[in-house]
């Protein structure tokens, strides 16, 4: 063999190796490759409120109740419990057989730990329960109990939220970290366990099967039931480019792709080894938030001149597109398609838009051409497209507009001041809401109207409160509906936020994967892949 | 030479040390809130307060600036923000990928590009010449995400030779390794290729038209001799020149690249630490690169002797 029949051989058999089939890809059907929503950057779900760090979190810790597809809370680590008729004292007792990762068994001491840092941050339901605490305790081993000075009828609810933060039960050991402070152990009684070794931030997550969990024998159904994993792995890939994301989908790379971008749908649809559908049957509604101290939104009247000109359906036009599958208008703040669905008091959101009643409301407000600092985050393809929308629409309505365009980071940041806009604040930015979050008011932060303590914007209404208060007071479904009625309207005479429509997602995975549900959140439970 | 090399070492301390007063200054003055991020949408604006104190992000710029330059000089370049873990650990996860690329782009854009420009220079004028010159154009113009996303449509989309994204280590196999990385490499090597290619050519030029060249070929040395052996070895000092200056370039280059092929290197790691403003993990990468920048020039200095043994220090 002479030199250039060396080059020969050895070039053709690289060249061959290059391109043989790829044979690991996807061939092990005990792997699930899974690109999530965003990088999973941390593992607590008490210190962030990221849906991510959430959706991770479901594989590794478990929760007392879990929710259904009807957001009914069903039992999940706790075999039962009782509740004296006034509401005050609830009783719960732990399911037998329950061990953390590490081979400790579950105890009540944990099960307190856990409930006593999620009541400090989380804003909504563990707050209440907070304030109406008397105590918490271990009773033994596996019963623990709360003994409130107010009734509480939502308490199951509470516990198997699936709004951030959820309420996970960690070993006390953890459960005592400070809940402004990251946990440094992922030790959970969920069914995977998480390779803390193999976590590569920003690029992989590895969870594998935790042999000793023992999963309820009811059918699992969203957060509930026998949350039965097929895989002895799941990895999560984090894939920040859509298109090569799509790609790797395309190509068996991967098996699963929670968000994929609207624009690359219609190329996903038509390949023969994917499939395609809507994601989370709850959605999301696009939320253009005003801020509430500062003129001229300081006056209710310029708040309503926007509700009297915003055109929902150019706002979902630009958020999702063509595909009017996706979104439709909603005159109301709370979840199309859920029990508490109201649109009373929405009018000025329907019918066609009044600009000159709008600019009429905004000189009854004393509106003189002050610039209006808008925020958008245009690093995130749903706050930019609102951001031009609102951008436009201001404009039609006389309004000096001062685009600012940010990054995500900098409008978190941005949207924290309190000063005037021309001191560095904002009048307006915009955001999204998870449907899940906006089906009732106790995980809904977005409408609290408390000033001060409120989320960004701080609408201010003893109006508002009260009917939230109402709600919480309400003893069954008939008076539920009544509460958020009222609710629903004093929030849109008040104008707390102006909601810019009601949108859903898709999800895509390979066509040898079955058993994925429409969720707000992926299930991983009985998923296989053949 | 050896003191030489100890003061040019020594000589990088200062340059560091600038480099991380600046890199802190610009990220304090840069907008931007971890602790918002952290929270999340979910959070009240008191939380966010919490967590922003709880980081230590509400202390004074300069009682900040020292605490981490104290640690940075005791070899600890503290704690990312978001994850909770050592950034010199999340940067050594991520050496291999961008080490192995960047290589690997080195080797295939020298292999290919200095023989382009030999070539170019020898057959001057001709239509090789004018070939190679509008590859190197096109190479040049077409940004390395243009030629990224082409790469991975033809060879792993339509042909299905190589997979679209990830990176596989070499200790698993020399050849997943390559699979893995050769669109990548080739992608970002594409105008480093362009680059060496015209230098390549021009300094040929140059040289081929030098007495002592005309002196070899009239003592019969062939003509692979004379470009390759007289000519190549004396045109090299501009060529390693704009090899260590072009070490930037892929730095800047492999932030893409490995943003268009998920390869889980340091680029990605930059990019993702700046997007959430997770301070530590910039300035530790950023004092890397500045380090590692400051050895490649030193690297190309030396490398000088080896070509030309009249330059001395």
């Amino acid at each position: 063999m002479d030199r250039r029949d060396f080059l020969k051989t050895a070039g053709a058999g690289v060249m061959a190796g290059l391109a043989a089939p790829s044979i690991a890809r996807a061939a092990d059907s005990k792997v699930l490759r899974f690109i999530p929503q965003a990088n999973l950057a941390n593992l607590d779900p008490i210190w962030t409120t990221q849906y991510v760090v959430r959706n991770g979190a479901l594989l590794i810790w478990d929760m007392l109740y879990g929710v259904n597809d009807k957001l009914e809370p069903q039992p999940q680590m706790v075999e039962g419990h009782e509740v004296t008729p006034d509401f005050k004292t609830w009783t719960f007792k732990l399911r037998t057989g329950l061990k953390f990762h590490d081979g400790e068994p579950v105890r009540s001491k944990d099960v307190v730990a856990s409930i006593t840092r999620w009541m400090a941050r989380d804003a909504t339901m563990g707050l209440v329960i907070k304030k109406r605490l008397d105590a918490l305790e271990a009773v033994d081993d596996r019963t623990f109990r709360f003994r409130l000075n107010a009734p509480y009828p939502r308490m199951l609810f509470a516990l198997g939220k699936s709004s951030t933060p959820c309420l996970f039960i960690m070993p006390e050991r953890i459960a005592a970290t400070d809940p402004f402070k990251q946990i440094g152990e992922h030790i959970g009684s969920g069914p995977m366990r998480f390779m803390k070794d193999q976590w590569i931030p920003g690029a992989k997550a590895v969870f594998e099967r935790f042999s000793d969990y023992a999963p309820r024998s009811e059918k699992a159904n969203w957060l509930s039931g026998g949350k039965r994993i097929n895989f002895d792995r799941i990895e999560w890939n984090i894939v920040p480019d859509g298109a090569t994301a799509a790609a790797a989908l395309e190509n068996g790379e991967v098996d699963w792709w929670e968000t994929p971008l609207p624009d690359l749908v219609p190329l996903l649809k038509k390949h023969a080894g994917v499939a395609v559908d809507i994601a989370d049957p709850l959605g999301n509604i696009g939320s253009f938030r005003i801020n509430h101290l500062h003129p001229p939104f300081n006056d209710v009247r310029a708040r309503q001149a926007i509700q009297i000109a915003l055109s929902q359906e150019d706002y979902m036009r630009a958020v999702v597109g063509s595909d009017e599958t996706l979104w439709k208008t909603i005159p109301g703040f709370f979840t199309p398609d859920t029990p508490l669905y109201t649109e009373a008091g929405g009018e000025r959101l329907k019918g066609k838009r009044d600009y000159d009643l709008a600019k009429k409301l905004l000189a009854e407000a004393g509106y003189k051409g002050e610039p209006i600092v808008l925020l958008v985050a245009t690093d995130v393809a749903i706050t930019k497209a609102q951001g031009d929308v609102t951008a436009d629409l201001l404009k039609r309505i006389g309004m000096n507009v001062q685009y600012a365009a940010l990054d995500w980071g900098t409008v978190g940041q941005r949207r924290a001041k309190k000063e005037p806009p021309s001191e560095g604040g904002w009048n307006i930015f915009h955001t999204w809401h998870a449907g899940a979050d906006c089906v009732n008011p106790a995980p809904y932060i977005a409408l609290d109207s408390s000033g001060d303590t409120a989320w960004f914007g701080w609408p201010k209404s003893d109006l508002v409160q009260a009917k939230i208060a109402a709600w919480y007071g309400a003893s069954d479904l008939a008076a539920e509906k009544k509460a958020i009625e009222e609710l629903n309207k004093v929030a849109m005479d008040h104008v707390v936020y102006v909601p810019t429509g009601f949108f859903k997602g898709y999800q895509a995975w390979r066509k040898n994967v079955s058993g994925i549900v429409k969720a707000p959140f992926p299930v991983f439970w009985d998923v296989t892949k053949t | 030479m050896f003191a030489y090399i100890a003061r040019r070492i020594l000589a990088t301390i200062p340059v560091v040390l600038l480099v991380a007063l600046f890199v802190f200054s610009l990220l304090y003055l840069a907008p931007g809130d971890p602790a918002a991020i952290i929270a999340g949408d979910q959070a009240t604006p008191a939380d966010v307060d919490r967590i922003r104190e709880s980081l230590g992000l509400d202390r004074p710029f300069l009682v900040r600036f020292f605490d981490w330059f104290w640690h940075v000089l005791t070899g600890d370049l503290g704690v990312s923000i978001f994850t909770n873990l050592p950034v010199s650990h999340m940067i050594a996860q991520r050496i291999e990928p961008t080490v192995s690329l960047m290589l690997l782009t080195l080797t295939l854009s020298l292999s290919f590009a200095i023989p382009m420009g030999v070539i170019a220079a020898w057959k001057h004028g001709t239509w090789i010449d004018r070939g190679v010159m509008m590859t190197a154009v096109f190479g040049f113009s077409t940004p390395s995400f243009v030629v990224g996303y082409l790469l991975a449509y033809v060879f792993a989309l339509y042909l299905d030779w190589l997979p679209v994204q990830g990176f596989t280590s070499i200790s698993v196999g020399v050849i997943p390794f390559l699979r893995n990385l050769i669109l990548p490499a080739t992608a970002l090597g594409l105008v480093f290729m362009a680059l060496i290619a015209r230098i390549t050519r021009a300094t040929m030029l140059d040289v081929l038209s030098q007495d002592y060249v005309r002196t070899a070929k009239a003592k019969g040395v062939g003509q692979r001799g004379v470009l390759f052996v007289h000519a190549l070895k004396n045109a090299a000092v501009p060529i390693v020149t704009i090899v260590g200056i072009g070490f930037a370039t892929l730095i800047s280059g492999a932030i893409v690249t490995e943003s268009v092929f998920a390869i889980p290197g340091l680029g990605r790691l930059t990019v993702d630490a700046i997007l959430r403003r997770d301070y530590p993990v910039i300035q530790g990468v950023v004092l890397m690169f500045s380090f590692v920048y400051v050895l490649v020039n030193l690297g190309v200095d030396l490398l000088y002797t080896v070509f030309d043994p009249r330059i001395r220090y």
